[in-house]
């Protein structure tokens, strides 16, 4: 691929300094935590809040706030990548682990993806493989403070390993499927797994 | 209707104007380019040398039919690429471009409308008012735009004349004294509109969300794009 001329790139420094923890395309965005939502953002509060987990399950479940603060807390420490190229390091989030929830409502044998819910009517597709295994958690604290509505409070879903769209704010249910099927963004051009280490950002690559 | 999405090409920049100090429009020839719907937009990359690269986002400003393909960028003090691109792009260069993109804040000129837009949000918004002159369905697009100054606008010479209202914070503009849109102004635009279109910065979207909501405007029917930090 051709260069562009006169182009040396003046933030090779974010590169530099966080060396093979910035995905390719990314950019440190330091203290900054941009907000993206395409829908106006719900009045959410945690009286009202709840989580499902239905679909090809054993056993249909449900949390409310309470209930889920009662189950083992978890926490992750690390980095997270927005699609539209921004990247922070070393947040702290605490909730707790998907792989808690799936436990409890024990997947069939033929679940192989899920579509995560907002109560503002925002979906997200992800293989089933990629909420197991220690990699996703449902969170509602960050940096030591209650989860900000703008960012997705009381509750959102965290998938740090994919690009944050699939890290659905203000989740509200998980449904288990045996197909796959595109969520809001992937519907809409984006990519149905979203790995930022492949720049699996847009239907089409690789 | 399924917005059409494109793989990345090569533009070449067919014509620049630096429309102030911090804005540039550019205009690109597209190689193989995909009509895109008003709304949507491309992203922009840039190569070093060495390989490096860096890519950001900009909204579309030009109508479908427009031979060229229109982005105005606003210079930010860090933007590693919007700095390159206001002191170092000259007409001739080629650019990697990928698009259109987004499927979601689009309008096809079959919906009545109503655009609220913000500072640089304008960009997506004056692409559906192209798009809506062409088609002759002008009539369907109400469009509110708010700024600090009138030159500080982009896009401030098609914008006065065909808004239905500009909203200065910083000037008073005729007999309106400045101030943001108050929901009285925007009580009847909201009247008879499908659907609300917000676009700006965080804190604008923000606030313009909430003005909409108390002239009437129903949440379910707005769609929002949004760009910036917030801490």
């Amino acid at each position: 691929m051709a260069f562009t001329r006169g182009f040396t790139g003046k933030r090779r420094g974010d590169r530099a300094a966080r060396g093979d923890r910035l995905p390719p395309g990314q950019y440190d965005t330091g203290t900054d935590w941009p907000t993206l939502t395409a829908e106006a953002t719900p009045r959410a509060t945690p009286e009202g809040w709840s989580i499902t987990v239905d679909g090809l399950v054993e056993e249909e479940r449900a949390w409310d706030w309470r209930e889920a603060h009662a189950l083992p807390g978890s926490t992750y420490a690390g980095d997270i990548h927005c699609v539209t190229t921004w990247s922070k390091f070393d947040m702290r989030f605490t909730g707790v682990s998907v792989d808690t929830l799936l436990d409890a409502a024990r997947p069939r044998p033929e679940a192989a993806y899920v579509m995560a819910h907002s109560s503002s009517g925002y979906t997200t597709n992800l293989p089933l493989d990629d909420l197991r295994g220690g990699k996703a958690w449902i969170v509602w604290e960050v940096d030591g403070k209650p989860l900000s509505v703008p960012h997705g409070g009381p509750v959102r879903l965290l998938v740090p390993h994919l690009y944050f769209w699939k890290s659905a704010k203000w989740i509200s249910r998980l449904e288990l499927m045996g197909r796959d099927r595109p969520g809001f963004w992937e519907a809409n051009g984006y990519h149905d797994r979203g790995d930022p280490w492949l720049e699996q950002r847009y239907q089409g690559d690789p | 209707m399924s917005a059409p999405t494109g793989a990345w090409t090569t533009g070449r920049l067919a014509e620049v104007t630096r429309d102030s100090e911090r804005l540039v429009r550019l205009r690109f020839e597209v190689a193989d380019r995909i009509d895109h719907l008003p709304g949507q937009h491309y992203v922009l990359r840039l190569r070093a040398e060495d390989g490096y690269t860096a890519q950001r986002s900009y909204s579309i400003a030009s109508d479908p039919a427009d031979p060229l393909l229109e982005l105005m960028i606003e210079c930010l003090p860090d933007g590693e690429v919007s700095s390159f691109m206001h002191a170092e792009a000259r007409v001739g260069d080629e650019f990697e471009l990928r698009g259109p993109i987004g499927g979601w804040f689009t309008w096809a000129g079959d919906v009545p409308a109503l655009c609220l837009a913000g500072g640089s949000g304008v960009v997506p918004i004056v692409s559906m008012m192209r798009h809506a002159r062409r088609l002759g369905v002008e009539h369907l697009l109400r469009v509110v735009v708010v700024g600090r100054t009138l030159p500080e606008l982009p896009y401030e010479d098609e914008l006065v004349g065909r808004a239905d209202l500009i909203a200065l914070t910083r000037e008073n503009l005729g007999s309106r004294v400045a101030a943001p849109p108050y929901p009285d102004e925007l009580v009847d635009l909201v009247d008879g509109v499908d659907r609300a279109y917000v676009c700006g910065s965080v804190g604008f979207a923000s606030f313009a969300q909430r003005v909409l909501g108390e002239a009437g405007m129903r949440a379910d029917a707005v769609r929002v794009e949004q760009f910036g930090a917030t801490s």
